[in-house]
């Protein structure tokens, strides 16, 4: 990012002490966002350096097929400032859910920033794209998802696919995806792209993804699948404060049982935390207040690519498509199992009988060998 | 005297399966025993009734840690079986796997033929075509190594995001490609089921071979012979793909 090149802009300290917070609550603020995007502490100072002396950066945030989850996390981040300065009415330049303006107003600050800060917006984008039948299925403005997507995204420094939605397409995108919901990566190719994936994602983790691109002018590090590694770099199983009864083999069996009374391990309820890569277990929801293991119901899976159609929530097995709704890979194993076993046994039969004459002839052989023997 | 019994036909021992063959195969038998067991208790453990803490017990625990060493095991085993399939004898040559000529492939079918559907050749119902493998078995075992690897690359794949070694961390793509961990873990676990199959018939057709053919089939595991029929060793000698005199 070429700070140089955006028009004079207020720094975020700047429009942080405008909103009438402290400077305490805004080192409480760096301290927290530095620890979540995994720096060491001696980069707190980096982060509030950055924060103090970069002009703010222009976002534009899009939303296509989406239920707005995403934003609703964003602004209830634990840190009023995440939502007042990052987001609120300081960075986003044009944003369909929060901003103000509508109509055409609203498509001309679209315009307006795109031309203004061509190279430099941060492109966010919530929602996948919907490409079924020309895209009619999602359009603004007169023009499809994919239109707006490529006219957007033409111009931007980098991208940020926020949510399943925008990172591998999530439930929309379920089989038969009656409206061909794509993920972001799938369609643009020559941006950089940063998926957030989660349904929604941790408010902190989208905070600290933004903070980190504001600090070092560069995307973070990301994972084979394209996401931070700060943040999906463990599985919530990893991290998850019931692991010492999974390790001890002691389950939950029923949501009601005992097991669960006691804290037991939701494993054999479904629980997909050995198979979701988040930071549910460290970060924790609403401000750190709890997660949905916390609460006694086990992950869903929600930031894994396919999770709806990898398998049941509350079933550790998937079914088979063709072989009814009960049909998981056990007992169809079961069946071949014993089918097999079976067709062994009918075998076993047919070869006294197919083979009578060969098996006589060798007991006739062995029988006079041992005769020989005798004699 | 003996002259009497000069119909019975002469058995002539061969050395099919070398030491190191032997000790691969029940090595190999062995972890896969222990790789399905543990593999069950992991994807669907019993309610144990206990009344200890959580701190006096490690039954998961101990279930993976012996998961991941048959694994381990299972691994290196298949890699030094590869290896042999380059250096080691005829029987056990990789060109015994795979099909790579016609005649492979018609031998498959007389196999079948003679051994599944019971047929008779030229009114005979044997046929001894093989010394080593019989077509048939040696393209089963190439999909079991196929199967292995699927085995491996999800399983290490699976194992790359708790390990900070770097040789499980060199399949970390595995799941990156499947697109999840979920879809990795449940094909781990579907091909789980490929391998009792496979026990199954094969321990089966061990016996089966045993018992119609007489030529020491199961004990050829333990002690590395087969006996053949001197006359039936003449006339097929020539057939067996030999590495060594191809190579000359
Ligand atoms: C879990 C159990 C078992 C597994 C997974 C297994 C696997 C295999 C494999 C992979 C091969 C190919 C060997 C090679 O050339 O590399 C093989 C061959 C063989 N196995 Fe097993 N085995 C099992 C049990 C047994 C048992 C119980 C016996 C005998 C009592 C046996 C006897 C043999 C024999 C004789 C061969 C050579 C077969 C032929 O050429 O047709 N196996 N086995
Ligand atoms: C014959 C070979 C193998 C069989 C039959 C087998 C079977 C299984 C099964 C049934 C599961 C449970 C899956 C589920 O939860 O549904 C499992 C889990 C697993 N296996 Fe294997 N496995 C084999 C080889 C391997 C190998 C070579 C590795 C390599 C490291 C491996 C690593 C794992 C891992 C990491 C898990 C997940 C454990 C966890 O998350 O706690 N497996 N295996
Ligand atoms: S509740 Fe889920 S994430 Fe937590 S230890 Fe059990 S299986 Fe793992
Ligand atoms: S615990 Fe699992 S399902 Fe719940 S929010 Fe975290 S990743 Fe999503």
């Amino acid at each position: 990012m070429n700070n140089e090149l955006i028009p004079m802009q207020p720094t975020y300290y700047e429009e942080v002490q405008r909103k009438g917070y402290s400077r305490r609550d805004f080192v409480k603020f760096v301290s927290l966002m530095t620890a979540f995007i995994g720096l060491e502490q001696s980069a707190i100072g980096q982060v509030t350096k950055a924060l103090e002396t970069k002009p703010r950066m222009p976002v534009i945030w899009l939303h296509f097929q989406e239920c707005t989850c995403c934003s609703e996390s964003f602004i209830r981040s634990s840190h009023p400032i995440v939502a007042d300065i990052l987001l609120d009415k300081i960075s986003l330049d044009y944003s369909e859910t929060l901003m103000a303006a509508s109509g055409t107003q609203a498509e001309a600050a679209l315009k307006n920033t795109m031309t203004k800060y061509k190279g430099q917006y941060i492109l966010c984008i919530e929602g996948s794209v919907p490409v079924g039948a020309d895209g009619v299925y999602c359009m603004i403005g007169g023009k499809t998802s994919l239109q707006i997507l490529n006219e957007v995204s033409e111009g931007a420094a980098a991208i940020i696919a926020w949510g399943s939605c925008a990172s591998n397409g999530c439930v929309q995108s379920a089989k038969p995806n009656p409206t061909g919901a794509t993920p972001i990566h799938k369609l643009i190719t020559n941006k950089p792209i940063i998926k957030v994936p989660g349904c929604p994602p941790i408010g902190e983790v989208m905070a600290g993804v933004i903070v980190h691109y504001l600090t070092f002018g560069k995307i973070p590090e990301l994972d084979r699948i394209g996401r931070p590694k700060a943040f999906y770099n463990k599985r919530v199983h990893d991290t998850c404060y019931r692991r010492p009864f999974y390790d001890a083999g002691l389950f939950v069996e029923s949501f009601d049982d005992e097991n669960a009374k006691k804290g037991y391990c939701l494993y054999k309820m479904g629980c997909k935390g050995p198979t979701t890569y988040n930071a549910c277990g460290v970060t924790k929801w609403n401000g750190g207040t709890s997660f949905p293991i916390q609460a006694g119901h086990p992950c869903i899976g929600c930031s894994e690519e396919n999770y709806w159609d990898n398998g049941r929530l509350y079933d550790r097995g998937s079914s088979f498509a063709g072989f009814g709704i009960e049909a998981d890979a056990d007992k169809l194993g079961e069946v071949a199992l014993g089918v097999t076993v079976a067709a062994v046994a009918v075998h076993a039969v047919a070869t006294n009988f197919g083979k009578s004459k060969t098996i006589h002839e060798h007991q006739v052989e062995g029988n006079e060998s041992e005769h020989e023997l005798e004699s | 005297m003996a002259n009497k019994y000069l119909h019975i036909p002469r058995l002539r021992r061969v050395y099919v399966w070398e030491m190191p063959v032997r000790f691969y195969h029940w090595l190999n038998a062995l972890v896969i025993v222990v790789l399905i067991i543990t593999g069950f208790y992991i994807s669907n453990p019993l309610g144990l009734l206990s009344h200890f803490d959580a701190s006096h017990q490690y039954t998961m625990g101990w279930f993976r840690f012996l998961h991941f060493i048959a694994a381990y095991l299972f691994f290196f085993n298949f890699i030094f079986r590869l290896y042999w399939g380059f250096v080691g004898n005829k029987f056990a040559n990789w060109k015994q796997f795979i099909p790579t000529s016609g005649r492979f492939f018609r031998e498959m079918w007389t196999v079948f033929k003679i051994d599944i559907l019971m047929l008779k050749k030229n009114g005979k119902e044997q046929d001894h075509l093989s010394i080593g493998h019989n077509a048939m078995a040696g393209f089963i075992y190439f999909l079991t190594f196929i199967a292995f690897l699927v085995q491996c690359l999800t399983g290490f794949g699976l194992y790359a995001g708790m390990s900070s070694w770097w040789l499980p961390k060199l399949f970390a793509w595995v799941p990156a490609i499947l697109g999840g961990d979920i879809l990795t873990r449940q094909i781990h676990h579907w091909s789980m089921w490929f391998f009792i199959l496979f026990a199954v018939i094969h321990v089966y057709l061990v016996f089966y071979h045993d018992y119609v053919e007489g030529r020491g089939e199961m004990s050829s595991m333990g002690g590395g012979f087969k006996f053949i029929e001197e006359e039936m060793f003449e006339k097929n000698a020539h057939q067996t793909p030999n590495p060594e005199k191809t190579a000359k």
